[in-house]
């Protein structure tokens, strides 16, 4: 039997990256996206000292390079995207290709803008990676509220993680239910289910089917909720504050990000 | 694989500082006020509601079905939270599921966020409850018009949230937008029609085990100022976007270095579009511009007028 356990990201490791407080990781992650976005295009130095600084923080983790690479090549086929910046981009000419009854001209600032593009993905998608594989799914709530987003907001989140593994396996259970009726012989080749319109309105009606037994999933839950006092108010313990040692590295964090940008546009 | 990324979440890098900033203003104004109006709806059963049906949303992308030659159709979800919950909540709704899967996932950047909320959350809910809603009073409660109208909305929101990414990326310049535009919005019309046959599908099921819900939804008081407001927007946007796609050769990309919200080496970060607009922009190219702003203005106020009217008949009838 398949379980959707696996899609939690979390790896515990007893890395010093694990221990340091959820919000200085979002904060930081945040911040290292943000200075990524912000940084000259083509001021490769500073692309490598980004580099440099995640993979830095990718060993201390105890995670591997290689685990985050890997996690990383997700959002590789977005990359599609930004391939005709190539030929668009006006500058000078490197060389032309020609395709069919068009002329493909390369011109270097387009090759510099893809590459700039490329590199900021990655990176930032390493960053995201990184806060989604150290740190547990409360410790995020935690940060959520830490970074003052409203309650009732944090409390729906943390109720959707609950039960998305609940209604994974549901989803699993409906899908596994399918197959095993309209399974396809190996050798006859035929393929299994009825036409296209066939096929879609079974699926829709697993959605459907999907949908209401949520539905009255949330009635139930807010049934016990409601038995054990609930009254829409979200009550949590107030946050301790952070320590010295958290200051510090959100604070040195911080500096090392703003001096990167700032450098980029010195260089 | 269960988890599949899908191909509408942009990934940080892909859009200007600028643009991504704007968005998220955008994107947690109207959050905020999701959240409030919603809670206003459904008071303390919010939050196990909202909660458990992002989970459903969510876990719902992961059916699908053969189209052919290996491609396989897939719900999004908007259209379907539209028409079952009213549009505050399903906003609500697939905002959690767009930030959960960016979060957890890397599937969307997290400085793109706020465009990608604003796209699937926003442009996704309002297309859908506007077609939806227009398709049904156009069949007069004929039983197959759920099927339609639901059939409607779930390509028409995959289809104007594509054309909104391809939108967004050229203004960042990442990509022209005489490819990014037509190219995504080609590409999901296809995609689109795999979400407007499983929305349908499930409403067949839903209409049969429980009209009640049906029932419940078309009780909902027409939209309000806010959702108009929205539905302005969305119409202006692209009433700018296509005319500057189509007429200018590589028009917002030709925009976007002209201006220098790419390289911000040239220009200061707040100079989104500065007050001299648009020099040495053909005439012919504002003219379909300014023409598309009053079209859309129009048009906002004729509907706007004729609800009035219908309001004012209805409170002097009864």
């Amino acid at each position: 039997m398949t379980h959707v356990s696996f899609l939690d990201p979390y790896q515990p490791r007893p890395s010093p990256v694990h221990h340091l407080d959820p919000r200085v990781k979002l904060i930081l992650t945040l911040s290292f996206i943000l200075a990524t976005t912000l940084i000259a295009p083509g001021a490769w130095p500073i692309y490598v000292l980004l580099l440099a600084l995640i993979l830095a923080v990718e060993i201390a983790s105890e995670l591997g390079v290689g685990f985050v690479w890997r996690r990383s090549a997700l959002a590789l086929p977005f990359v599609g995207a930004a391939v005709p910046i190539i030929f668009s981009a006006r500058g000078t000419a490197l060389f032309s290709v020609p395709l069919g009854p068009w002329l493909l001209t390369v011109t270097q600032a387009g090759v510099e803008r893809f590459i700039s593009i490329l590199l900021k993905s990655w990176l930032s998608v390493q960053a995201a990676v990184l806060l989604a594989s150290t740190t547990t799914f409360p410790d995020l709530l935690l940060a959520m509220r830490g970074v003052r987003m409203p309650r009732l907001l944090v409390a729906i989140i943390g109720l959707m993680w609950r039960y998305l593994f609940v209604l994974a396996d549901e989803a699993l259970r409906l899908l596994r239910a399918r197959a095993a009726r309209s399974s396809q012989l190996p050798t006859s080749g035929r393929q299994g289910g009825g036409s296209l319109a066939w096929r879609a309105r079974v699926t829709g009606g697993m959605a459907g089917n999907l949908f209401l037994r949520s539905f009255e999933r949330a009635d139930r839950i807010y049934g016990a909720m409601a038995s054990r006092g609930y009254d829409g108010e979200v009550r949590a313990l107030s946050m301790s504050p952070l320590t010295p040692a958290a200051w510090l590295a959100m604070v040195l964090g911080l500096l090392i990000l703003s001096l990167l940008v700032v450098l980029s546009y010195l260089l | 694989m269960l988890y599949r990324p899908v191909i509408m979440h942009i990934p940080d890098g892909f859009l200007s500082f600028g643009v991504a900033m704007v968005l998220w203003v955008v994107a947690l104004a109207v959050v905020g006020y999701a959240l409030k109006r919603s809670q206003q709806e459904l008071s303390e059963r919010q939050v196990p509601l909202m909660g458990v049906l992002a989970a459903c949303i969510f876990a719902g992308q992961m059916l699908n079905f053969s189209v052919t030659g290996g491609t396989s159709g897939h719900l999004m979800g908007a259209a379907i939270a539209t028409i079952l919950l009213g549009p505050w909540p399903a906003v609500l709704v697939l905002a959690c599921v767009v930030g959960i899967q960016a979060l957890i996932f890397q599937d969307g950047g997290l400085l793109a966020l706020g465009a990608n909320i604003f796209n699937m959350g926003i442009i996704g809910v309002a297309v859908a409850y506007f077609t939806y809603r227009t398709v049904l009073r156009l069949v007069r409660g004929r039983r197959w018009g759920v099927l339609v109208a639901g059939f409607a909305a779930g390509w028409l929101s995959i289809f104007v949230a594509a054309l909104a990414v391809g939108f967004q990326l050229a203004l960042s310049g990442t990509s022209p937008a005489n490819i990014a535009i037509p190219a995504m919005g080609g590409i999901h019309a296809l995609i689109g029609i795999g979400e407007g046959l499983i929305t349908a599908g499930a409403l067949a099921f839903l209409y049969i085990t429980r009209r009640d819900l049906f029932e419940a939804q078309a009780k909902q008081p027409a939209a309000g100022w806010a959702i108009w407001t929205t539905g302005l927007l969305i119409a202006l946007l692209l009433a700018i976007a296509s005319p500057l796609a189509s007429a200018h050769p590589d028009g917002l990309e030709w925009v976007a270095e002209q201006h220098g919200f790419l390289s911000r080496a040239q220009g200061p970060l707040y100079e989104l579009i500065p007050d001299y607009l648009l020099p040495g922009i053909p005439n012919e190219v504002m003219a379909t511009i300014l023409a598309g702003v009053i079209g859309s203005l129009i048009v906002f106020a004729v509907v706007l007028g004729m609800g009035y009217a219908r309001r004012k008949r209805q409170a002097s009838t009864s």
